[in-house]
């Protein structure tokens, strides 16, 4: 199977790969996937107080092009956005956006995880209700 | 000066040797006819090619011509090998015995088996990926039949004590069948010192044509029937009826010349420039060697990288290197492969192997090329891979609570 351009833009130029400093206060980390289902993705989301717009993201996947991509448009698509914003990014945006044929559409699910997660992890650093999410269909 | 892409998938397929490919042009135009058309020239001129290969093909793996049927490939073989005894020796019993780590064409024909009312044990095999006689022995029944064991494994390239395995079965009378496509051609195979009933094996992975290959049927000592699976002309002693593929016969029979003539050169050439990408692989931080070091093809070898996926490791070099992965992350499952899980890995490590396959036009430079390609393609991914990030400051993997699928 051959890969979309864009996937391989992601996967050769991966955009913001690294780390935040979790222990910040303002550093949300969400970490999904297994190593035994062959995918893993941290992604970190670094939130302005004053304004409450995501200034950093960061991420790191163990797993497919598909998924190093997904995660890697995903850090993009968060720096300038609102926490509001950035729960409304559907997996399916990612999809389309990085052409993933049907068998890669798990990648963009667990892109779309993470980040909830990495919101959810900052909002209960900082005393608010975790938000609750649909259970994902396809993983 | 290299050219890409590279090959090195060769327990895939292989390509055809140019000389090969001059031995079999003759059979598609001039000789065109039909191995079974007695009364006229055309036909006496195939069935003449078709006795030569048949003489090149047993010779290869120390049989008598009349022992060779000539099937479209290894799959037909395990079809016919295992369903064909199963029908045949129906009033002997109805228990056959395989290991976990077979080709799915000897699996699936196994599982077809049991639908129909026969009964299969799966042999564990042991973690360098090697049957345990001992084992077989005590799976060995009064209603067993058949032992369907394979000569090498595709994934890892182990190779089974055949010598043992058949002494068992001659002791107990029981049949003796091999799917030996990874073997055959690559080192020395014979039947008789074997002690090996039936056999399957494919003109593809020896540098001949696709879509022929053959079954070895034992005639004396003991002699051995398979019900055919086909109904129609015949053809080969009647158990395999169907117009022979004359060219693709030719093929394969000097395929099978040529392996013979040069296996040892080969072997001696090919297993040093494995043993090179072995070693300087196996160099790489946190790198696995799977499956036995000692009885193992000499073309073949199969790494992980823990920490690394490995379909996303492929995609690193593979416009320019053809190698394949045990990670399936296509499949709705994200199943690893059997084969590598069989031997006791972690999910984990299965989903980072790479198997390298090396053949006859393999070279030095290819090899190099392809060392510093995976290296630097590990290590790029271990940088955005969170689980090295874990690994290197000492984080137990174990302690945290993944979100399984």
């Amino acid at each position: 199977m051959a890969y979309s351009e864009k996937v391989i833009d992601h996967y050769q130029n991966p955009k913001n790969v690294g780390t935040l400093d979790k222990s910040k206060a303002n550093v949300g980390t969400g970490l999904v996937g297994a190593p035994e289902c062959g995918d893993v993705m941290r992604l970190q989301i670094e939130v302005d107080e004053a304004t409450g717009v995501i200034k950093d993201a960061k991420f790191k996947t163990f797993g497919c092009g598909s998924a190093i991509a997904s995660s890697s448009l995903a850090t993009e698509w968060l720096k300038g956005k609102s926490i509001d914003e950035a729960i409304t990014i559907d997996n399916m945006t990612i999809v389309e956006e990085l052409n993933l044929p049907p068998v890669k559409i798990h990648c963009s699910v667990l892109a779309e995880d993470a980040i909830k997660a990495a919101i959810n992890d900052y909002r209960q650093k900082n005393g608010l209700e975790t938000l609750k999410f649909e259970e994902s269909v396809i993983h | 000066m290299l050219k890409f892409p590279i090959y090195l998938d060769h327990n895939a397929t292989t390509p055809c040797d140019p000389r090969v490919v001059d031995a079999m042009i003759p059979y598609f135009t001039n000789n065109f006819g039909n191995a079974a058309s007695r009364n006229h020239p055309f036909g006496w001129a195939a069935e003449e090619a078709v006795d030569y290969a048949r003489e090149q093909v047993a010779k290869l793996i120390g049989a008598d011509p009349k022992e060779i049927i000539f099937t479209s490939g290894a799959t037909e073989g395990d079809n016919l090998a295992i369903k064909g005894v199963y029908e045949m020796y129906a009033s002997k019993g109805n228990h056959i015995i395989t290991c976990n780590i077979e080709h799915k064409a000897v699996l699936d024909t196994c599982k077809h088996i049991e639908k129909e009312g026969g009964e299969v044990t799966y042999l564990k095999v042991k973690d360098n990926g090697l049957i345990d006689p001992a084992e077989l022995e005590a799976a060995i029944k009064p209603t067993t039949i058949l032992i369907a064991i394979m000569y090498a494994n595709n994934e890892i390239g182990t190779i089974n004590p055949m010598r043992e395995i058949s002494a068992i079965a001659r002791k107990h009378g029981v049949l003796l069948f091999s799917d030996a496509v990874q073997a055959v051609g690559k080192i020395p195979v014979d039947v008789n010192k074997d002690g090996i009933d039936l056999m399957a094996f494919t003109a593809h992975k020896m540098y001949g044509p696709k879509g022929v290959g053959a079954l070895y049927v034992r005639r004396k000592n003991p002699r051995v029937k398979v019900t055919a699976q086909m109904d129609g002309g015949g053809h080969e002693r009647g158990m395999r009826s169907g117009t022979l593929n004359v060219p693709g016969i030719v093929g394969f029979g000097k395929a099978c010349e040529i392996c013979l003539a040069e296996m040892e050169e080969e072997t001696k050439r090919v297993s040093k420039l494995r043993d090179k990408l072995q070693t300087e692989l196996m160099k790489v931080e946190e790198s696995y060697l799977n499956g036995d070091k000692e009885h193992k093809l000499p073309h073949v070898t199969n790494i992980s990288f823990k920490y690394v996926e490995g379909e996303g490791l492929l995609m690193g070099f593979n416009k320019n290197i053809a190698l394949s992965s045990g990670s399936a992350c296509t499949s709705a499952s994200l199943e690893p492969s059997y084969v590598l899980k069989a031997l006791g890995l972690g999910d984990d490590l299965a989903h980072s192997s790479l198997r390298f396959g090396l053949g006859r036009f393999t070279t030095e430079d290819q090899i190099d090329y392809t060392v510093e390609q995976v290296r630097n393609t590990v290590n790029k991914l271990r940088e955005m891979s969170p689980l090295w990030e874990m690994f290197k400051e000492g984080i137990d993997m174990n302690s945290i609570e993944w979100a399984h699928h």
